[in-house]
């Protein structure tokens, strides 16, 4: 990839989705399921999202269509216990963004069974608030068997969700237990969800899920232990940047301010995950989630972050590619020379071993890489 | 697991349509179908048909099913039905309907489009059988 300058627009869409017929490199041919998806067509990007899911023939070149055209939409990861009240507050997230005039796409991701396959997608049914309300794009996925709490397909669905030109995109993983944090390697700003009454403080202490939060939600706020709990996550936090809790002690219960964590943070400072408290089902202090939103946002431009973020994303993205590729690639060569199991038999009967043997295959393609690099 | 590897997965929506607050049948069959090795987004209750309609089209599912127990499926069942055309999704989706449905509405409903009705002590294996064989080909 190419170096860029700072600058944070310089990485944005190129043009307008209509702007000129030219798309991906090396193919000039726009398909035709992507030009009804840039046109503004619903139909087209559930169906793009369907083939992304089924990785249908063709998709890849969907997906590598889509990608000049993405890069405006900001990505909210929420995440949290089963229960917590995530497809609650997405709903009202959605409604609250769309009350300011942006448009949402909102994944949401439920397991799948481990023995079918078959999955209920149940998250759907919270969305009373966005109801006939074609701007708000609502999709259900199953995990597909995937662990860490989003579905492989994700990623590229948002990309979808994106260069349809969706202001905010909305990702609201499987009910996540401790250790479910692939939503780090998607979303712009990660919310985490944590009910009161989530265990005590030993809890807090533990890796995973509480690592990843640049935002923390102590949704149910008006249920008893919220501001323990609140309490127990500043006490976290303040452990997280390595120094001593400031806030141990008996101020914990000040629940009249939302918005704690104003550390007033220097540009120099980093981050300070905020704690926000809300009461999904009656849309309270969601109005406040945003704002901190869009502080976390703000931050990432200001400091340079998203860029480096970024940046991340697309190496792993084409390192996971390439190595998808080769592993095929030489899983059909492989077959071609008369599958592993003939492999097996020689290292089994000392013909050859294990090493001449991945030798052996990987060795014509390293000839051929050094020859044309010649 | 492969980024190429093809896995297609049936996805239906199991819709409660109206004011109907029976919706056991509904979570037996979402139950069912989940077992299949289906996708199933179940709608909640008390839907209007354009919930419905945003629903089928934005999760692109194969399969409608419409439960309906209220005998208001002869309004009802033509909005929505309208509403997927709207969106062009009324073509590939396979649109099928369990209740109470007397005879004569049958027909009704089969000539607007409506590929079966199911009706009580239709069985789950036969049901599953048929939306096996007529999941709609999609390129």
């Amino acid at each position: 990839m190419q170096e860029r300058s700072q600058g944070d627009d310089a990485e944005h869409r190129t043009g307008s989705p209509d702007s000129d017929g030219s798309n991906g490199p090396g193919d000039d041919s726009v398909n035709p399921l992507i030009e009804d998806l840039l046109a503004g067509k619903h139909r087209a990007l559930a169906r793009v999202i369907t083939k992304i899911e089924n990785r249908q023939p063709g998709y890849r070149e969907l997906v590598s269509q889509l990608h000049q055209h993405t890069g405006d939409a900001s990505v909210v990861g929420v995440t949290g216990s089963p229960g917590s009240g995530k497809s609650t507050l997405v709903d009202k997230m959605a409604a609250t963004y769309r009350e300011r005039g942006e448009t949402v796409g909102v994944i949401a991701i439920d397991p799948s069974s481990p023995f079918t396959g078959g999955a209920v997608l149940g998250d759907r049914i919270r969305m009373g608030s966005n109801v006939g309300d074609m701007d708000v794009f609502f999709r259900s996925m199953s995990a597909r068997g995937s662990l860490g709490g989003l579905s492989t397909a994700t990623t590229d669905a948002v990309k979808a969700l994106d260069a349809f030109g969706k202001d905010r995109i909305i990702i609201e993983t499987v009910g996540a237990g401790q250790n479910e944090i692939d939503i780090v390697k998607t979303a712009d700003t990660v919310t985490v969800l944590v009910p009161p009454g989530s265990g005590d403080d030993v809890q807090m202490l533990k890796a995973g899920i509480l690592e990843i939060g640049d935002v923390f939600v102590v949704n149910k706020a008006d249920l008893d232990g919220a501001n323990r709990t609140v309490q127990e996550l500043r006490e976290m936090l303040d452990y997280r940047d390595g120094g001593l809790p400031r806030t141990v002690g008996h101020h914990g219960a000040d629940a009249a301010g939302d918005v704690h964590g104003e550390d007033d943070g220097t540009e120099t400072a980093g981050w300070e995950p905020t704690i926000v408290e809300t009461v999904a089902d009656r849309g309270e202090g969601v109005e406040e989630l945003l704002d901190v939103l869009a502080d976390h946002r703000a931050y990432l431009d200001r400091s340079g972050e998203r860029e480096k973020q970024r940046r991340a994303r697309y190496a792993e993205e084409i390192r996971t590619l390439v190595r998808e590729d080769v592993n095929e690639l030489l899983a059909a060569e492989i077959e071609h020379r008369g599958g592993i199991d003939s492999f097996v038999k020689q290292v089994r009967e000392r013909e050859t071993d294990p090493y001449a043997v991945a030798d052996d295959v990987v060795g014509p393609i390293e000839e051929c890489l050094s020859e044309r690099r010649e | 697991m492969s980024v190429n590897q093809e896995q297609r997965t049936i996805r239906c929506l199991v819709a409660k349509v109206g004011l109907d607050g029976h919706d056991r049948g509904a979570h037996v069959i979402s139950r069912a179908f989940r077992d299949a090795g289906f996708e199933v987004i179940y709608s909640g209750l008390h839907r209007a048909p354009e919930e419905i309609v945003q629903a089928a089209v934005q999760e692109d599912v194969d399969i409608l099913g419409i439960s309906i127990l209220s005998g208001a499926h002869d309004t009802l069942i033509p909005e929505i039905i309208d509403g997927l055309t709207e969106y062009d999704a009324f073509d590939d989706t396979l649109v099928i309907v369990g209740g109470i449905i007397p005879d004569e509405d049958e027909e009704e409903l089969k000539e607007l489009g409506v590929a079966e009705v199911f009706g009580p002590g239709a069985s789950m294996a036969e049901m599953i059988e048929f939306v096996r064989e007529n999941a709609p080909e999609r390129e």
